[in-house]
């Protein structure tokens, strides 16, 4: 317990310093958010430690469905397209990665650049249709694909590939022979870590970027957008297959750490604790993600541990108050936090001079 | 052609069902503007009030009457309660304490009622209405109460001033406020009416599917594709687009071959998505419905 208290307390800070917008001239500066994302780092690294092999098992899916939540949240939160069907990503990554791995003997680290190609590749071109729909109308049409994923994966006449009901049994890695001092729970983790890392760098300067930047122009007022010549549909549809590209590597890494897949665990109630994560992290903040990862991981478990047959109810009510005290999830409370703290820091600083 | 006539008829029938659940959808849609993941769990637990009533010895339509009225007073406290102090929250905010609620209300009923399947009894009996036994009298009760509804709704909307108010207040929130409309009110208004008419549609689905805490699950996502493809701003399309769900998805299941029968939900849902992508606001969005 004391473990996870420290990381969610390390997580979310960060958030309240990241979001600043304008960019400012170059140059090594340290600021305080590079400090919190060090320390976050180094947690990290010492975690597999100091827990048992169990909470390192659920470290490592929190940093999953952290990156899948960082997923949702790229096309969510900062393109401003709705998804519920972020479960068949989920899933389409985690059975590339299975059926490679099964099939063919692929190397499980070269698995994940896979499973995101794939992903790419279905994201974008369902990105296409959704150019025509806003709104409820778009969920709708990704609610079908969440709908259709499981079906299509026990299909007949692809159960030769996909193993059908019965999924697919995958080898857990083992750790290479130069970290052989490492248990394959730890291997597991940080092979995780890293990978989560290298995304989470790689979508915070995305959203740095000019591309980011356009993406983000479209979710505040896509007609403007168009007007300073953003072509919103290339933009949109490429978000679309990013997007889906980063939670099928972290449906690939699921893959990885259950050692197994089957259709039924990427159903509809996947995409809703996705969307569950992301609203509590924060929309539109990256390490947000990871805090809601940490939520629908743990939550529905402290749920169960309260009352068994009240587990639904209570988790609902915590879901309920944390949207009350939190209305604009995690990152949204450490912004107000930080500007508090400020403003009421500043009448006194002035008081010095 | 028999063959076609019999599908058309079973999916009507299946489609009555989801009628009745996109209405109480495009009803709350209407009132807050979202779309309430929680109308089906709502409809759930009026359906066990009803039964509840009916364990401790009330007549149908008594039983009928309690659950519908409780429903409304129930929507109305869940607004006042849980929405209004969020109501200024970001529209995904307002999503998950639609999914809290769901959770509530469906572990609450489990807890309450427990789990086991529930016979719920119908007022119009089970007869078969044609020779071929194609639909039975519940059947042909519950399109002609989800018709009546419909007009009822119709009327409400079309000719009273307090329909007028409500729409008005879904519409334009300011302008409501500024010509002396309570736009909080017609809020939990509009939370009440929904629950209302989700009880009828619990009540009225419960003898096909049974009563129990997950009967809804299923139903509520074809009410939502109906709704949906119906258009999310016009109450018959909604009725239109849920009976369309039922035939499309029967025609799917006996007519396309080799995939039909194990993929027929999804092509289902393909081919109304197919359908949005012509019309990207349902089949009877907000322009055709005002010119009716």
């Amino acid at each position: 317990m004391t473990v996870q208290s420290e990381e969610s307390v390390t997580v979310p800070t960060a958030p309240a310093v990241t979001d600043i917008t304008v960019t400012r001239p170059g140059g090594l500066r340290v600021t305080a958010r590079h400090l919190l994302i060090g320390a976050a780092v180094l947690v990290g690294l010492i975690l597999p430690w100091m827990v048992q092999s169990f909470v390192m098992f659920q470290l490592t899916q929190v940093m999953i469905y952290g990156l899948a939540i960082l997923g949702l949240n790229l096309l969510t939160g900062f393109n401003g397209q709705f998804s519920l069907g972020h479960s068949a990503f989920y899933g389409i990554g985690a059975y590339t990665a299975a059926i490679l791995m099964s099939r063919y003997d692929m190397n499980y680290a070269l698995t994940l650049p896979a499973a995101g190609g794939v992903c790419f590749i279905v994201g974008f071109l369902f990105g296409l249709p959704a150019l025509r729909l806003q709104g409820l109308y778009l969920a709708l049409a990704t609610f079908a694909l969440a709908i259709a994923m499981p079906q299509i994966l026990k299909f007949h006449p692809l159960e030769g590939l996909t193993g059908g009901v019965q999924g697919l049994v995958v080898i857990q890695p083992d750790p290479p022979a130069l970290l052989s001092f490492l248990s394959s729970d730890q291997w597991l983790y940080y092979f995780t870590l890293s990978v989560i890392l290298v995304m989470f760098a790689a979508a915070a300067n995305l959203v740095r970027s000019r591309t980011g930047r356009a993406i983000m122009a479209i979710r505040d007022h896509p007609i403007a957008a168009a007007a300073t010549g953003i072509n919103t549909a290339v933009y949109k549809t490429l978000t679309f297959g990013v997007s889906a590209l980063y939670t099928g590597v972290a449906g690939a890494l699921g893959a990885l750490a259950v050692a197994f897949v089957a259709p039924d665990s990427f159903s509809f109630l996947l995409s809703v604790s996705f969307l569950v994560g992301l609203v509590i992290g924060g929309v539109g903040s990256i390490p947000g993600c990871l805090f809601g990862g940490l939520f629908v991981l743990y939550v529905p478990n402290i749920a169960e541990s309260i009352s068994t047959g009240l587990a639904g109810a209570i988790y609902g009510a915590i879901l309920l108050l944390v949207i009350f005290v939190m209305p604009s999830g995690a990152a949204g409370f450490c912004r107000y936090a930080v500007a508090y703290i400020r403003r009421s820091r500043t009448p006194r600083n002035a008081n010095q001079h | 052609m028999e063959l076609l006539l019999q599908q058309v008829m079973a999916g009507l029938a299946a489609g009555s069902i989801y009628a009745c659940m996109a209405l109480s959808v495009v009803m709350i849609y209407q009132a807050i503007d979202h779309l309430n993941f929680a109308q089906g769990e709502m409809a759930m637990f009026s359906t066990f009030i009803a039964w509840q009533c009916m364990q401790w010895g009330l007549p149908y339509w008594l039983a009928f009457i309690v659950a519908v009225v409780v429903s409304f007073i129930g929507g109305v406290l869940i607004e006042r309660v849980l929405f209004r102090p969020i109501h200024n929250a970001p529209v995904l905010s307002n999503l998950v304490a639609f999914i809290a609620l769901y959770g509530i209300l469906n572990s609450g009923a489990g807890y309450l009622w427990d789990f086991t399947i529930k016979q719920f009894p119908t007022p119009f009996g089970t007869k078969p209405i044609f020779a071929n036994g194609l639909m039975d009298a519940h059947e042909a009760g519950m399109i002609g109460v989800t018709l009546v509804l419909l007009a009822l709704l119709y009327v409400f909307f079309r000719g009273t001033r307090l329909g007028l108010a409500m729409r008005a207040a879904a519409a334009n929130p300011e302008s409501a406020r500024l010509v002396g409309i309570r736009v909080g009110w017609m809020t939990a208004l509009g939370w009440g009416m929904a629950a209302a008419i989700g009880a009828v549609a619990g009540m009225l689905i419960a003898p096909v599917v049974f009563l129990e805490p997950n009967m809804m699950l299923g139903v509520l996502l074809y009410g939502f594709a109906g709704a949906v493809l119906g258009g999310l701003t016009s109450p018959g399309g909604a009725v239109a687009g849920g009976f369309a769900v039922g035939v499309i998805e029967n025609l799917a299941g006996t007519f396309i071959p080799y995939v039909g029968r194990e993929l027929k939900l999804t092509i289902a849902l393909i081919l109304i998505v197919a359908v949005l992508m012509v019309r990207p606001s349902g089949l009877f969005g907000r322009n055709v419905v005002s010119r009716v």
